[in-house]
């Protein structure tokens, strides 16, 4: 395991008070038995019932409303320096270039020398390009509901440009490949107070919480189940929240110290998940329980 | 200021469906913020739909209606090009007003 | 309406000739709408207090009037619920919640080619029954689903 001291490395700087006690990285997990029915095709009662009406609600998502906002912001002038986006921010398809562009992520950006997601990459930007502050937007870089950063609004409208299309994060560069291998070190990283990993949850078939499935992220259909509606309109609180802000919650969740906002270790296990979901249709902006 | 409202109208044989997402936190008045202080209530309680000149949907709103508001209309004898107004008042007096043409 | 509305204040030289318009009905200006909310039936406590409101007593049961909603809401902050009236001239068709705090959620005036169909989605506080009331031809008609509420999970 080569790169077990670049995930203790990454997970080191991205916690904000370091991990206290560092358990043994779990073992791998099971390889999934190719008669066991995938867990999306387990259905029950309840969960056909919901997906009754998710086209409807599909349909019609307020994540539009904030993908119009993100329009507008992404095409203005802003910041101390006075730049759009648009005439400035590459996200990895040329400057200004955004159709089919969040599939495409994470992927290695030279300028920046890093493996970046779509919102790491968007808030660089914004940053230097636009000369805004990282400090300000890290402050709050997640919707309440009363507050919804302009960093949210831009991730969904870029995002909205890649409707029906199938996720092609590059795996085969070296720097890529390397941020998925972290990333998949880091899903399988044990610790914290219940002794759990990303893959305790995420890592078999089968699991539940509530009512609610959860997708196993070591298979394509099963990562897609992480990645699919992100960003989304949760009903809860009617908000939008981005891929960033699942990640730190998942990791809230399992009482592990929340990583760092725009962090590698962010960045990696998006790179695992959205990687493993590759060749998947991505849908755009979803609508999240 | 409110935000703008997404609309869509769109011809579908004889029948125009109109869909519209409006930008609103719909309090109920119930709610407790972070600090416990109950959230006073602000919601649309009217909105109204004309199309050609015409109006075709008077309603009023309560605050059972989901915040950020999705409602769904038909109607018959609109045209491709016909302008969809449509307009929402709180119980603040905030108000916005949008526009799209029949596509 | 805009249009109409601008045009008609262009040529009205006199103030009175638009107050005159406005208590004929024939303009309505915002303000003057948001005054139009039956604030009885709002802001009613209970189901029959919000029907009384509308004028609808004890409506009839109809089986011309579709009431579409999910068994078990995914989340009862977002309910969609769809009503089709198959009542001939059906001029209008209000959707409550029946445990909400206040049941009426909204009601929507028909006129000028609109058909009695609409679609929303609704706060439910709990488990509770949803009621569609259409009105047509001065009478009131009803048709009522239960919808469950069930506890989250962690939001996808």
């Amino acid at each position: 395991m080569k790169y077990r001291i670049l995930v203790l490395a990454a997970l080191a700087l991205a916690t904000q008070p370091a991990v206290a006690q560092n358990k043994r990285p779990a073992a791998k997990p099971p390889a999934a038995k190719a008669v066991q029915v995938p867990a999306a095709e387990v259905k029950d009662a309840a969960t056909l019932e919901f997906e009754k009406f998710r086209a409807e609600m599909e349909d019609s998502n307020p994540a539009e409303l904030f993908e119009m906002k993100g329009e507008e912001q992404w095409k203005s002038k802003r910041g101390p320096k006075n730049v759009a986006l648009a005439e400035s921010c590459d996200l990895g398809l040329g400057v200004g270039k955004i159709e089919g562009a969040y599939v495409r992520m994470p992927r290695y950006f030279a300028d920046a020398d890093a493996v970046m997601d779509a919102e790491r990459r968007i808030v660089w930007c914004m940053v230097e390009k636009q000369g805004f502050k990282f400090d300000d937007i890290a402050k709050q870089p997640f919707a309440n509901e009363t507050f919804t950063p302009d960093i949210t609004n831009l991730v969904t409208y870029v995002a909205g440009h890649s409707r029906n299309m199938k996720l092609d994060v590059p795996l085969k560069d070296p720097k890529v490949h390397e941020a998925y291998e972290i990333g998949k070190e880091i899903a399988a990283y044990r610790a914290g107070p219940y002794d759990f990993s990303c893959n305790t949850c995420h890592g078999s078939d089968g699991k539940r919480i509530r009512m609610q499935n959860l997708p196993n992220l070591s298979t394509p259909t099963g990562a897609m189940g992480g990645v699919q509606g992100w960003p989304g309109y949760r009903m809860t609180g009617g908000i939008m929240l981005t891929h960033q802000w699942r990640m730190g919650d998942c990791f809230r969740q399992q009482r592990f110290p929340q990583p760092k906002y725009a962090s590698d270790a962010v960045s990696y296990l998006l790179t695992y998940m959205i990687g493993n979901a590759n060749g998947q249709v991505y849908k755009g902006p979803g609508i999240k329980r | 200021m409110a935000d703008p409202m997404k609309i869509r109208a769109s011809l579908k044989g004889d029948v125009a469906e109109i869909r519209i997402l409006m930008s609103h936190a719909m309090e109920t008045g119930q709610r407790k913020d972070a600090a416990g202080a109950t959230v006073p209530p602000h919601f649309i309680q009217s909105m109204t739909v004309t199309v050609g000149g015409k109006k075709v949907i008077d309603g009023q709103i309560g605050t059972s209606v989901s915040r950020n508001p999705v409602f769904g209309f038909k109607m018959k004898g609109a045209k491709v090009g016909d302008k969809v107004v449509v307009n929402w008042v709180d119980n603040k007096g905030d108000k916005r007003t949008d526009e799209v043409a029949v596509a | 309406m805009n249009t109409t509305r601008r045009t008609v204040l262009k040529g009205a030289t006199a103030s009175g000739l638009l107050a005159s318009l406005i208590a004929a009905g024939a303009l309505r200006p915002t303000h003057v709408l948001a005054a139009d909310w039956n604030k009885t039936a709002f802001e009613a406590k209970d189901t029959a207090g919000a029907l009384k409101g509308l004028g609808a007593g004890a409506p009839a049961d109809s089986k011309d009037l579709i009431l579409k909603v999910p068994d078990i809401a995914e989340n009862g902050a977002v309910v969609p619920v769809d009503v089709v009236s198959n009542i001939p001239n059906t001029s209008s068709i209000s959707i409550l919640v029946e445990k909400n705090p206040q049941p009426l959620s909204c009601q929507f005036d028909f006129a000028n080619g609109a058909l009695a169909d609409v679609s929303a989605r609704l706060k439910l506080a709990q488990t509770s029954l949803v009621k569609a009331v259409a009105k047509a031809d001065g009478k009131f008609y009803t048709a009522q689903k239960e919808v469950k509420v069930t506890a989250g999970g962690c939001g996808g």
